[in-house]
């Protein structure tokens, strides 16, 4: 798949979800954050992309800790993301 | 273009939505050994039916005595008397069969002591017609829905339904007699378009609360199966009526609670005026959710919101303590930094009258078909949840009435479906012979478009207009001006042009045709709030106030009907509320007051 395709689909995934506040966080961190990560953070990011919004909502608002460290740093990135 | 240039694949049954309607309509289907296939833009347990985490109402009589009919009257009631009440007894009585299949589906819900469904009470749910409040809510703790969606999901692995998953579907395929024939598709992994040619096509697409600039709704609800219907002909009935809750976070659309009024925040205007002193000098701020939302919206139209397009007030909480906050409003404070880049300790929240619910839909019956305006069915089609219209909401929603909605017209759909395929009433017709014509047309007109609108800038007037034009308040002037910009926008939404042509994974396109449907839904709400010269359930006009003769601004002589809107045309026509239940004696007519 190019990379075009793979964002793509990312994009997609990031911004047709389930509750409206992932929609707006995913979709603004795509586009703002998602382009300055390492490899590795970038593929911590579409694994926690894939998981469901409530699953995926208290590892965001911190109620929940990731054990793995890259997946955390992309967690706080996250949750530093302010939607204007 | 001839049918030969894109795929056909044949199935018994095609559903398209795979959010609660859809997968209860699936199991029924796929547990009678029909052949069904799902199609969804999103993988199932994704969907929009996640967000409904209040529960789903049921009078099982678990905590206290309960009874259908009581639940029933207080639908009815709640639908300000424009709900039909042959469906909503259908409903009321069905529920707890749908809510006992469910537990067997394995669904977690919180339980008694003694092992039974524990049930709390919730808004509009009494008891004894309308005496006191009963608790009938049925819940997994706050996940009910993503719960509901888990255990439906797992029960159609075990009966093979066949799922298409990241697909949209473009449009119905209707013959010459009326009768679907299925849908035509797009894979949006090769870019491929396919028709998925069926005996019977089911729409379970949800609702297009994306419509407004102010929305609860997550981006997936964009009306795709109203677009659908509108296309091929099929009427959308009482489109003019929409739920909202009077503090959305101003464009973000994410909910602040009305808790956060309760410990003392304060609307202001732009000129720092407590607006809510004038409109209800008693309670002020903490007035019903109804007042509260219509002195917003005063506010903003007469020139007093806020911000460079003055379209929000805001939600002060600056003057109380910030260890209050803290303690308090936890959550509302990181809600309001991460939506709206507010820390409320030291500014206000920018908030806004917010959509919630579509009440209405494609006209179907209690058992889930299509009809006509004259009752009769559209052969081959069937609908059921938020994009459907039984009409069980009328013209105002129950909470926890939704969930209900899903599970006992996703099943009731799903049956008249295996009583239709069985009895052989509906076979696999042939496909006419220019079944694409009109949806490849659309696709090359977005191939080879030049000079033409930005879909995210036409989407976005569109939304400024309904939330302007067709908010939670509405007047005269503003809805006949409504209608021009409206039909303005669908002259731009003609002319959209996106800038990647590729094939595989073009979510501009997909976006696109997305923005076709909503224009769609944005049309029928505008034409029909614009004709409706009442005041009824969530359709709140000002030219239509509080009257001795006109209670709470309802004409019943008048407007006591359904709203059915056309496409060809922008035709309005009207049907009668049916007001004759299956069994029981009507629930006469009355003011509406809780």
């Amino acid at each position: 798949m190019e990379e075009r395709e793979k964002l793509n689909r990312l994009r997609w995934r990031c911004t047709r979800r389930a509750m409206l506040e992932m929609d707006l966080l995913l979709g603004e961190f795509l586009e703002r954050i998602y382009p300055t990560l390492t490899p590795e953070q970038a593929d911590a990011f579409v694994t926690l992309a894939d998981m469901e919004d409530l699953d995926l909502w208290p590892l965001v608002n911190g109620s929940r800790q990731s054990p793995d460290p890259v997946q955390a740093e992309v967690l706080a990135l996250l949750a530093s993301v302010r939607i204007k | 273009m001839s049918k030969s240039s894109i795929p056909v694949l044949k199935f018994d049954a095609v559903i398209v939505g795979a959010g609660g309607s859809g997968l209860r309509a699936a199991i029924q289907l796929s547990e009678a050994g029909l052949k069904t296939a799902v199609l969804s833009k999103v993988f199932p347990t994704r969907s929009h039916t996640v967000a409904a985490q209040g529960g789903v109402s049921a009078s099982l009589g678990n905590s206290e005595e309960d009874h259908w009919h009581w639940h029933m009257y207080d639908t009815v009631k709640g639908s300000d008397w424009l709900g039909d009440q042959d469906a909503i007894e259908y409903m009321c009585r069905k529920a707890p069969e749908v809510v006992v299949e469910l537990e067997h589906f394995g669904m977690p819900f919180d339980r008694t002591d003694e092992g039974k469904i524990y049930q709390r009470p919730f808004g509009g749910h009494m008891s004894n017609f309308g005496e006191k409040p009963v608790r009938r809510a049925c819940a997994a703790a706050d996940r009910t829905g993503h719960a509901m969606l888990h255990a439906l999901y797992q029960r159609n692995v075990r009966a093979n339904t066949q799922f298409f998953v990241e697909w949209m579907a473009l449009d119905l395929i209707r013959d010459e007699s009326g009768q679907v024939l299925g849908v035509i598709a797009l894979e949006m992994e090769t870019g491929d378009v396919v028709a998925l040619h069926a005996k019977a096509t089911v729409f379970a697409t949800g609702g297009a609360g994306r419509i407004f600039y102010s929305s609860t709704n997550a981006f997936i609800n964009t009306g795709d199966g109203l677009g659908m219907a509108a296309r091929a002909g099929i009427a959308l009935e009482d489109m003019e009526f929409w739920q909202f809750h009077p503090t959305g976070v101003a464009g973000a659309g994410v909910l602040i609670t009305e808790g956060v009024r309760g410990e003392g925040g304060i609307l202001r205007n732009s000129s720092n005026e407590r607006f809510m002193e004038r409109y209800a000098p008693n309670a002020k701020d903490l007035a019903s959710r109804d007042v509260v939302s219509r002195a917003m919206v005063t506010e903003i139209n007469e020139g007093r919101g806020c911000g460079p397009n003055k379209d929000f007030v805001l939600l002060d909480i600056t003057h109380l303590d910030p260890a209050t906050i803290m303690k308090r409003l936890p959550g509302i404070r990181e809600i309001s930094i991460q939506f709206a880049g507010i820390d409320p300790i030291k500014a206000p929240i920018p908030v806004v009258p917010t959509c919630h619910y579509q009440m209405g839909g494609v006209p179907t019956n209690y058992k889930g078909q299509v009809v006509r305006e004259d009752g009769t069915p559209v052969a081959g089609f069937y609908a059921a949840g938020e994009v459907a219209c039984a009409s069980v909401h009328g013209a105002n929603r129950l909470g926890t009435n939704s969930l209900l909605d899903l599970l006992v017209f996703g099943k009731a759909s799903g049956d008249s479906v295996v009583h239709d395929v069985r009895s052989g009433e509906l076979g696999l017709k042939d496909l006419p012979a220019d079944f694409a014509e009109r949806t490849l047309a659309r696709l090359d007109r977005l191939n080879t478009q030049t000079g033409g609108a930005s879909v995210a800038e036409t989407r976005l007037e569109l939304q400024r207009t309904m939330q302007k034009h067709c908010g939670v308040f509405r007047f005269k002037d503003m809805l006949v001006e409504g209608v021009a910009r409206i039909l303005d926008v669908e002259k731009a939404a003609a002319r959209t042009e996106i800038k990647d042509k590729s094939k595989v994974w073009n979510t501009a396109r997909v976006e696109a045709l997305e923005l076709d449907n909503l224009v769609e839904v944005a049309k029928a709400t505008m034409v029909s709030a614009e004709a409706r010269k009442e005041s009824r359930g969530a359709h709140v006009r000002d030219d239509a106030p509080d009257t001795p003769a006109n209670p709470n601004g309802r004409d019943d002589v008048n407007w006591h009907k359904h709203t059915l809107w056309y496409r060809e045309g922008n035709r309005l026509s009207y049907k009668p509320v049916i007001m004759k239940p299956l069994t029981v004696d009507t629930i006469a007519l009355k003011t509406r007051s809780y």
